[in-house]
């Protein structure tokens, strides 16, 4: 018989209630079972980042993770980024400006990443910038854009920031 | 007309959906009763299927269906993939059955698929499945396969070469016979696969009512997958709809069609439900198309001065199991070597070997970069023995400006004769080298070697082969409700084609390119298409739709000049309505003309007129057109441990005239990215049995964003004479040219140990060994 | 790649969880999931019992003075930040900020890297440089190693079935110690081919008073070059000394595999050990500096 989990997980800021199987992955969930499918699925060994979610707080691989383990938790995908009016966030719209993303298919990881880097270093290098995007691979783009995107948003950040102090 | 969007880096329409987590990737799609599927794969790199024992899985709660090869539905069952790029010199033309029938000719060949109600149930199942096999010898290695005596690669082969063709420009061997130098070299070179973030999917749907398919698909080209499902299935247009939406990624290999896509649409029919199946990135490194290796033992005679007077040799490309791609892969590496230069004489033996490994697709540069690394490397090789700098050897040998229509003396991939259109090289490479101030390197790399540190410069150039044929067509279309659509066949997977396409017919319709929505990919909704591969969709769709445009504003003013009683000439487009010039009150919106353009029910339609605001064009390009690029890039060895730092890049690239800047720019540094990892870091890994030893992004690796420099890039614009928009490709021209420009890079950086590279990828192992071999000699 | 199915548990306390692990077959403690989750999707670990270590609020803690104490389910990002250990034993910052990635050091944790022993893992090797001891517990009660037996083979440690680690602790260097770490790996993030880490002091003429070196990724397990630290000691460090460290590290016994040979390894090996070795000469030369 599978091993049949109930679990209480808040994903970007909604409280979701579910019975899961132990083994079904966070990712399988959040797409699946939420059907919250901006989280992509690229490799499922921890490498590519595609699936990468923030968990607490952290960025994490959502497919080393299983969806039991979230339970209590509260995550936040792509889907959670833009702003309260649906706006895209100021790294949404950098990305956008920067073309800083083609196929599309990493970015929900890359923005994840980013949006965790942004909040603990407002103000990057470029050398970091590209160190933590490391975690996050990408065929298309060569990466220029996406380091131009969160240098930009840093900077539009840090001068709303100022702007709102 | 003005042009407004034409040229302009405007943002792409793509973008908010992408960037919200919107997009509707193949695993985004869920259907009511969808099951999923797993595959069975071949252990061994070849054997002979003797038995497959399904029952341990078909116990398994949750597994609806276990399907083999002998429980396929006639017609399918009985035939194999089509080819679909057949050429006459493909003496041996083995494609793919369905599913294995009773032999598997590499590890990972599809055996069985499973359906369950969850992927979960399906892969425990998959792993109940006993094949019995009885292993046979495999062919591994291309080099060794084609010898006499190696093992065959599949049954009922008379040999391991599936085609053995003579490539000939000119009296070779009369050339070098008076040739006062002549230096050989041999290259071997490795290219490895896609590797696309997203891997392959299909959800299959079969409508048992209806007798109808629908299939979604992550693809290259929907229409060319529509065909094969109609060529197995025997079935009529009406009954098969292929629908790609978003791909996350393709660079080649998703334009084949695959035999798991057979396989989903069997187990559909058979289980009378959807059932999807997504390759996850185990299956993506033994089941999808791969580039990797070929040999070429080369020859090059040139005179005193440098000008080169012929090239000869060989060429052996590892062709993989099938031969899906037929001879399209070597036939341009081989038409790619020539270049820019003028080569008067050119003679090369091109065999293609069949061996027990994945069959080969082209990725990203399809032969190109091979082709252009030999001679570049070539170059590279007559500038040390002459003694001449390595940009002056080829000032030597370009083809002049005045000089196109430029005919190379060979027949291309498109079955027409290689005839460049236009292009400056000689310009091209000298604003490339004035960027980076190749003059004076020299003094930077002896200061730097004064630190102990290495640095290198390198160069090359590519001209390319774009906008192959024979068409990709437009649908235009306004609706009663005055919106605009354009269909397409154009499949694509982050070239942005939703905002380009716009931006073309947006200016011919006056209207914001915003305001013009661009379907691709759907073939229920344009009945031909080729798909999006080759650097092929700005010239051939883009012209289309520029076509199709026109042909919708005459239509819109032809009405509104009958409605207004005014003339056509005296009429303008803009903000979605069609106004007399002039006078601003005195205008039709397009939603009025598009309600009268249908017709009014049973009242008779103007003989002269077609129903509704639209139009279709399919553009047909009489041949390729040639776009082109010098790159230079720089970068520091550490000889210690043979790491190689990129550290600049630059690209001039001419692909005529460009529709989006940004868009262009785009695709020439992510292409630079790819080039990186096929010269450093990306290979392909198999044993002496066939087995793949790199089967996970730890063990295959893809350049990460510490990796890759910022790349700068130069423009030059020579518009192409032959489509009516100007254009020439610009997907691939990032990645052609710049593996070579790296290795002569690499090269120059160990000037101090006189080492020569042949090979790609260069791994830090081999700068090691490179280096320690010379400094003990 | 989805994981074959398992019975998950989730015990509060170390005790609940060696008792799970000891009432059950094929049970296996799951840390931060980072190596355990893609071999599990890989199918190439199938536990049938996965107990889950997260909840144990009690293996989580960090206890920096004389000597240093860090639980097994202390995340590697918890480390990687820690002021106190960046002063006390800025080596194993260096160390880990070349494991994996950020998004990986959030969720993983110290236990689970020196459980796992990946041959190249930069935390079994800091762990080793610094003979430190692991405490295990199993419902028989807790015992302590020295990483040297802990660290048994290839990916193998000393832990029984039904036994946890539950921390390691070493005793912190000097504050005036010299530290030098260096690896080489193809891309960032990568495990190293190979890795060299020195720690050493200086007495007041400058001689080598306190040394200790490990190797890491060429054999089974981290190497400590106790020949060579042995010889070490009262030797003035020039360069002599650093050819010999670096010679020393050449012929630690090394693995082929298809990526690299063993030959390369030690090259590397070499390499990575005089350049971290220059390190940690010129930062104990600075610290004694600051210090006088």
């Amino acid at each position: 018989m599978p091993d049949i989990r109930k679990i209480s997980v808040t994903v970007n800021g909604k409280r979701h209630e579910a019975e899961v199987e132990s083994r079904l992955l966070l990712a399988d969930f959040l797409r699946n079972t939420l059907d919250l499918t901006g989280t992509h699925v690229g490799c499922e060994h921890g490498v590519c980042g595609a699936c990468t979610v923030m968990v607490d707080d952290h960025s994490a691989r959502s497919c080393l993770m299983f969806a039991v383990q979230a339970n209590g938790k509260s995550i936040t995908t792509i889907e959670g980024l833009a702003q309260a009016d649906g706006s895209l966030s100021i790294l949404q719209e950098a990305f956008r400006q920067k073309h800083g993303l083609q196929c599309g298919f990493c970015t929900p990881g890359m923005l994840i990443t980013l949006t965790e880097h942004l909040r603990d270093n407002p103000d990057p290098t470029e050398e970091e910038l590209r160190e933590v995007l490391t975690g996050n691979l990408c065929r298309c783009t060569g990466y220029q854009a996406i380091v131009e995107a969160g240098l930009d948003a840093a900077a539009k950040m840090r001068a709303s920031k100022a702007e709102h102090a | 007309m003005g042009m407004r969007f034409f040229g302009a880096s405007v943002l792409r329409k793509e973008d908010p959906a992408l960037l919200t987590g919107k997009g509707r990737y193949v695993d985004d799609v869920k259907l009511p009763g969808m099951l999923h599927a797993a595959f069975v794969r071949s252990t061994y790199a070849h054997a002979l299927i003797k038995s497959i024992d399904k029952s341990a899985a078909l116990a398994l709660p949750g597994v609806v269906a276990v399907l083999t090869h002998a429980d396929l539905p006639e017609p399918m069952r009985s035939r194999r993939l089509p080819l679909y790029v057949p050429h006459p010199a493909i003496k041996q033309t083995f494609m793919p059955w369905p599913l294995a029938k009773d032999e598997a000719c590499f590890a990972g060949e599809a055996i069985a698929i499973v359906v369950a109600e969850s992927r979960y149930i399906a892969e425990d199942a998959a792993a109940l499945v006993e094949v019995d096999y009885e292993v046979l010898p495999a062919s591994i290695d291309p080099r060794e396969a084609i010898l006499a005596g190696a093992p065959l690669a599949q049954h009922g082969a008379t040999s391991n070469i599936v085609t053995q063709v003579p490539v000939k420009i000119g009296d070779t061997d009369k050339a070098f016979a008076n040739a006062p130098h002549i230096f050989r070299e041999q290259f071997a070179m490795h290219r490895g696969g896609p590797f696309f973030l997203e891997c392959r999917g299909v959800v299959a749907d079969w409508d048992a009512t209806a007798e109808q398919l629908t299939v979604h698909a992550s693809s290259q080209g929907s229409h060319r997958f529509k065909r094969t499902f109609i060529d197995l299935l025997d079935l009529a247009d009406n009954q098969v709809r292929v629908i790609t939406n978003d791909v996350g990624g393709g660079f080649g290999p998703k334009g084949s069609f695959y035999v798991e896509y057979a396989a989903l649409a069997a187990a559909t029919i058979a289980v009378g439900k959807p059932v999807k199946w997504i390759e996850d990135r185990r299956e993506n490194f033994v089941a999808t198309q791969q580039e990797r290796d070929q040999y070429w033992d080369m020859e090059v005679a040139v005179n005193e001065q440098g000008k080169l007077l012929g090239l000869r040799g060989k060429l052996v490309h590892d062709g993989g199991a099938y031969v899906t791609w037929g001879l399209v892969l070597p036939w341009i590496a081989a038409t790619s070597v020539i270049g820019p230069y003028v080569l008067p004489n050119y003679q090369l033996e091109l065999i293609v070997a069949m061996t027990n490994k994945i069959t080969c697709s082209p990725v990203r540069g399809a032969g190109r970069p091979q082709g252009c690394f030999v001679m570049e490397r070539m170059m590279d090789r007559i500038a040390q023995e002459l003694g001449l700098d390595r940009g002056e050897v080829r000032r030597r040998n370009f083809i002049q400006p005045d000089q196109f229509p430029y005919k190379v003396g060979l027949i291309f991939r498109d079955g027409r004769p290689v005839t460049y259109d236009s292009g400056d090289y000689p310009k091209s490479q000298q604003m490339a080298l004035d960027h980076m101030d190749w003059e004076n390197f020299r003094t930077r790399q002896e200061a730097a070697l004064k630190q102990g540190r290495y640095i290198g410069i390198g160069l090359s150039n590519a001209v390319e082969g774009t906008g192959l044929g024979p068409y990709e067509g437009a649908t235009i279309r306004i609706s009663t409700s005055g919106k605009i659509v354009v269909f397409t066949g154009a499949t694509p997977q982050g070239q942005s084609h939703k905002t380009t396409l716009a931006q073309i017919a947006a200016d011919h319709l006056g209207v914001d390119y915003n305001d013009v929505s661009v379907v691709t990919a759907d073939t229920a909704t344009i009945p031909f298409g080729m798909g999006t591969f080759a650097s092929r969709t700005a010239v051939n769709a883009g012209s289309s739709v520029h076509l199709a445009a026109i042909e919708v504003r005459e239509k819109i003013k032809k009405i509104a000049s009958e409605l207004l009683e005014v003339s056509p000439d005296d009429l303008e487009l803009k903000d979605g309505a069609v106004e007399v010039r002039g006078v601003p009150g005195l205008r039709k919106t397009f939603r009025e003309l598009a309600y009268n353009a249908v017709g009014l029910y049973g009242f008779s339609m103007k003989a002269d007129r077609d129903p509704g605001l639209e139009a279709t064009s399919y553009f047909k390009p009489e041949q390729s057109t040639y776009a082109n690029s010098c790159h230079v890039a720089e970068v520091e060895v550490d000889i210690e441990t043979g790491h190689v730092k990129v550290t600049r890049v630059l690209v001039n690239h001419d692909c005529g005239n460009v529709i989006n800047p940004m868009v262009v720019e785009g695709q020439i540094v992510g292409g630079v990215a790819h080039g990186i990892g096929n010269a450093l870091f990306e290979r392909l890994l198999f044993d002496e049995t066939g087995q793949p030893l790199t089967t996970s992004f730890a063990d295959y690796l893809l350049p990460m964003a510490t990796d890759v420099p910022n790349v700068e890039t130069l423009h030059t614009e020579t518009p192409s004479p032959l489509n009516p928009i100007g254009v020439k490709g610009a997907g691939e021209g990032g990645t052609i040219a710049v593996i070579a420009a790296i290795i002569s890079a690499v090269e120059d950086a160990l000037r101090p140990f006189n080492v020569r590279l042949t090979e790609m990828p260069i791994s830090p192992e081999r700068i090691v060994e490179l280096v320690l071999d010379a400094k003990h000699k | 790649m989805k994981p074959a199915p398992f019975t998950y548990h989730d015990p509060a306390t170390t005790a609940e969880a060696v008792a799970v692990l000891a009432s059950h077959e094929n049970a296996r403690p799951l840390a931060g999931g980072q190596s355990l989750v893609p071999m599990m999707n890989f199918r190439y670990a199938a536990p049938d019992h996965l107990v889950d270590l997260n909840g144990i609020e009690s293996l989580r803690s960090l206890e920096v003075g004389a000597r240093i104490a860090i639980g097994a389910m202390t995340r590697q990002r918890e480390v990687e930040f820690s002021t106190d250990l960046a002063a006390a034993c800025p080596i194993l910052i260096e160390a880990l900020r070349h494991v994996g990635h950020r998004q990986t050091r959030n969720r993983g944790t110290i236990g689970g890297s020196l459980c796992h022993l990946d041959p190249a893992a930069e935390t079994p090797a800091i762990m080793l440089l610094h003979d430190a001891t692991v405490t295990t517990q199993s419902a028989a009660g807790s015992r302590d190693l020295p990483m040297g037996d802990f660290a048994l083979g290839f990916m193998t440690s000393a832990l029984e079935p039904d036994e946890l680690l539950t921390r390691v602790s070493f005793d912190a260097w000097p504050q005036d110690h010299g530290w030098g770490f260096e690896e080489y790996a193809r891309r960032h993030g990568d495990f190293a081919i190979a890795s060299a880490g020195v720690l050493l002091t200086l007495d007041a003429r400058g001689a080598v008073e306190r040394f200790a070196m490990v190797i890491g990724g060429l054999g089974p397990t981290p190497q400590r070059l106790h020949d060579f630290e042995a010889q070490a000691l009262g030797a003035m460090p020039d360069d002599d000394f650093i050819k010999a460290a670096a010679n020393a590290a050449r012929s630690v016994e090394a693995m082929d595999d298809a990526h690299v040979s063993a030959r390369y390894r030690q090259h590397l090996a070499s390499v990575m050990s005089a350049r971290a070795l220059r390190r940690a000469l010129a930062c104990a030369a600075q610290r004694s500096l600051q210090h006088a």
